[in-house]
């Protein structure tokens, strides 16, 4: 992606995304908390006006009620600005998130590496398999895609297309076949074929479903027939606009099928980003990208200091 | 994780024990943990704010009924306000037009438009013997168009045929000449997903509406959707103008926040509940059940369809009627284990049930889960068809070839015995008693819980006190064999 003419210009474009995109999201609880403090003093009020806004942010009340402690112990009593308020929670939602900012890796010179996507339904699993592909294939990375999603309508179709844009071939059987014996075949071919990545699709599967959740569990004892190391990463796929469910999601993958990273999408909307803060305080998981827009390039990897410092609205 | 509001308001009120109208700071001190409680079920902070003013205002001076604790009665008071700002139950969809009638199908990305157009068409076709034309406006998502196509033929619903390069205005319109010349009673538009930022994309469905002026314009909606969801609902209705919503995802584990949100800011009522992936899985909508669910007090009554859709009647009736002659062998103990595997597991009965929240917890840290139910499931497995029927059997050496033969010890097989015959002898008595019925007495062999509450003190734990028009009910008998009290 990296070694195209125009560089600069194309970087400069993601980066304007990006903040185009979080700007939004931000506005709403950076106007917030402009709307809560000038310059005044701290007190017992203004901080629950203050840990409303970081609620209405869907940074769950265990996280906003941290964040609100800490300001409180620094600063209670004392006269702060508007500036002062956002650089504090900056930096400590930064915190928060440093460790969970790692990119997924799959240069490993396993032939394949491969990669489960996991996920509710409607979270963007086959569009973020989409992108992946596309930006591992612009590294130079050969790629396979594997229609995993064998129950819902036209999934399957929706990845070929975007193996046609991508130029990456697709390992696809009819709907409704068994995406465990798919996720096997699609190692022989990925392996026959020497690819470097192996990106396999699943069904959508609400987390409370046991019957579902069993369901994948059988695809990956099956995947480690193939490979006793695989899949090497098992990505959760979580939908930004998510409340309070997203901590019950991660629990249940995470139980069930070993999750280890996620991405984040959908994060374009108007307020977003927060879930991500009270998840990385919970769950000692990576996030591996978040999704901020509808290309390709909109899937971009997670900067812990750039995603605090834009949730808070500043520079 | 949560705690339930119930359990919450139970640690305000321990303290306070005397009687007589609601006090002031009592109902501030029961109102913050009604405020987190709703945060906590997603419900967006505005409207937690209007509501919560709205109860504290009608909650002072209130009498306390004799019968209830003042923890109680905040909780009714709480629960009868949501119920009635969620709404009345689902309005059907407004056919009254010149048909073709168009209706409109808007939402973000990933909230289950075209599954839930599929859905509607569905019962559209079948409960009001409409014909209806399907059509997918969204020709940027990769295959939206053969998804919509694909389960048209499914549910054996007509789609438009799918033509390239057009735009959706054109489509639409294309939609609404075809269901004119060919006799369609309805024509529903699915949409092309959106976020609520995106103005091009907006335009686009505004162009839409005003190219086919919908009789119906309904915002599809994830159940799961955070603080968001009032932006999303505002921006939809402020643009768009809707006129019902479609709540999708309701059969996950999310406490449906959002439901209240999108109903407070577009007041348009909710239509309809996804509960599922397949066609039929949609739901007409019940807010005293949305109400349980969002103050985290379970929804007994879809705990009770559940089963009924999950369990053979014709299996569920000759157990029962062997429970109460206390014929209850450890063929059926396995068949109600498998039974509640099917339902989802222990978690997933649990967490339908009111007043669980730190039973689940204490399962948690008893170690309860789903393995043990595997584990007796293989228990029962490892013995002969005669041993199942005949307990008495049991001697030392049948235990030890068992528990070698599934894989656990001789105490593991002994456990399982003795809770067996601890359910045949409460099913007895209940039988005697008269109070068993066929559904209830299923939900039987949850498997010995550690720490559980004897059957007797249930009932203190429910809302029992409640009334009859706000709270479910537990049916008679349904709790005491599902959760023997004994270890």
């Amino acid at each position: 992606m990296s070694d195209e003419l125009g560089e600069g210009e194309e970087r400069r474009g993601w980066f304007r995304r990006l903040k185009d995109g979080l700007a939004k999201s931000s506005s709403k609880l950076v106007g917030g908390i402009s709307g809560v403090f000038t310059t005044k003093r701290l007190d017992e009020a203004s901080l629950e006006e203050l840990e409303d806004v970081l609620i209405t942010a869907d940074l769950g009340i265990e996280t906003s009620a941290r964040l609100i402690a800490s300001l409180s112990k620094a600063k209670f009593g004392k006269d702060v600005t508007d500036e002062e308020v956002r650089t504090s929670f900056a930096e400590e939602i930064a915190e928060i998130l440093r460790p969970a900012a790692r990119p997924l890796d799959v240069a490993t010179g396993r032939k394949p590496h491969i990669v489960l996507m996991v996920g509710v339904n409607g979270s963007g699993k086959t569009t973020t398999i989409g992108k992946l592909a596309k930006q591992f294939k612009d590294r130079g990375l050969s790629v396979m895609m594997a229609a995993g999603d064998t129950f819902r309508a036209a999934a399957i179709e929706q990845l070929q297309v975007w193996g046609e844009r991508t130029g990456t071939p697709v390992i696809a059987k009819a709907q409704g076949s068994d995406a465990a014996a798919l996720a096997f075949d699609a190692i022989n071919e990925a392996k026959a074929a020497g690819a470097d990545v192996l990106l396999i699709d699943t069904a959508g599967r609400l987390q409370n479903r046991a019957e579902l959740m069993e369901e994948l569990a059988k695809v990956i004892r099956v995947i480690r027939k193939q490979d006793e190391t695989a899949p090497h990463d098992c990505v959760l796929v979580l939908d930004g606009t998510v409340g309070q469910n997203a901590h019950n999601q991660v629990k249940a993958f995470k139980e069930m099928v070993a999750v280890s990273g996620l991405v984040i999408t959908k994060l374009d909307g108007s307020t977003r980003g927060g879930v991500v803060v009270a998840l990385a305080d919970q769950f000692e998981l990576p996030v591996h990208a978040v999704g901020v827009g509808e290309s390709a390039e909109d899937l971009q990897p997670f900067d812990a200091d750039r995603f605090a410092r834009d949730l808070m609205g500043l520079e | 994780m949560f705690d339930s509001l119930q359990n919450r308001l139970g640690d305000v009120f321990d303290r306070l024990k005397k009687r007589g109208a609601l006090k002031e700071a009592d109902v501030t001190a029961a109102l913050r943990e009604v405020r987190v409680a709703l945060l906590e079920a997603d419900v967006a902070l505005p409207v937690v704010k209007e509501f919560v003013d709205k109860v504290r205002e009608r909650a002072i001076g209130q009498e306390v009924i004799k019968s209830v604790s003042p923890g109680q009665q905040v909780i009714k008071i709480v629960h009868d306000n949501l119920v009635e700002m969620l709404g009345t139950d689902s309005s059907g969809i407004n056919l009254n037009a010149v048909p073709p009638v168009p209706i409109l199908m808007v939402g973000l990305q990933g909230g289950g438009k075209t599954t839930s157009t599929a859905k509607l068409a569905k019962r559209l076709k079948e409960r009001d013997r409409k014909k209806v034309l399907m059509a997918s406006l969204d020709i940027y998502r990769p295959a939206a168009r053969e998804q919509l196509r694909v389960l048209g033929e499914q549910i054996d619903v007509a789609t438009l045929p799918i033509s390239e390069n057009e735009t959706p205005v054109s489509i639409a319109k294309r939609a609404m000449t075809a269901g004119k010349l060919q006799g369609f009673d309805v024509v529903m538009l699915d949409t092309a997903g959106r976020l609520s930022i995106d103005e091009s994309m907006m335009d686009e469905v505004i162009q839409v509406r005003d190219a086919v002026k919908p009789a119906e314009t309904i915002l599809v909606a994830d159940a799961m959707t955070g603080q968001d969801a009032v932006t999303t609902a505002r921006n939809f209705n402020e643009r768009v103008g809707l006129t019902g919503i479609v709540l999708t995802r309701m059969d996950g584990d999310a406490r449906g926040g959002a439901a209240l949100s999108m109903r407070a800011v577009t007041g348009v009522p909710i239509k309809a509940v996804g509960v599922g992936e397949r066609a039929d899985a949609l739901e007409d909508f019940h807010p005293e059940r949305v109400a349980g669910r969002i103050l985290g007090m379970g929804d007994v009554v879809s705990l009770v369809e559940k089963a009924a859709e999950t369990i053979e009647v014709e299996e569920a009736e000759r157990i029962a009627k062997k429970m109460q002659k206390g014929a209850f062998d450890l063929e059926d103990m396995l068949s109600q284990l498998r039974q509640v595997k099917k339902m989802g597991g222990l978690g997933g009965v649990m967490s339908m049930l009111p007043g669980m929240g730190k039973l689940q917890k204490q399962m948690a840290g008893a170690n309860m889960d789903d393995s043990v139910i595997k584990k007796q499931e293989a228990i029962i497995l490892s013995m002969t068809k005669v041993e199942r029927k005949n307990v008495k059997l049991m001697n030392a050496s049948r235990r030890r070839r068992i528990a070698a033969g599934s894989g656990t010890s001789v105490q593991e097989v002994n456990k399982l015995l003795k809770q067996h015959q601890d359910m045949t002898r409460v099913m007895k008595q209940m039988g005697k008693m008269g109070g068993m019925k066929g559904l209830g007495a299923l939900l039987g062999g949850g498997g010995g819980m550690p720490g559980m509450p004897s059957p007797g003190q249930m009932p203190g734990q429910l809302p029992s006190g409640l009334g009859g028009k706000g709270m479910p009910k537990l049916p008679g008998g349904m709790l005491p064999p599902g959760f023997p009290g004994k270890k």
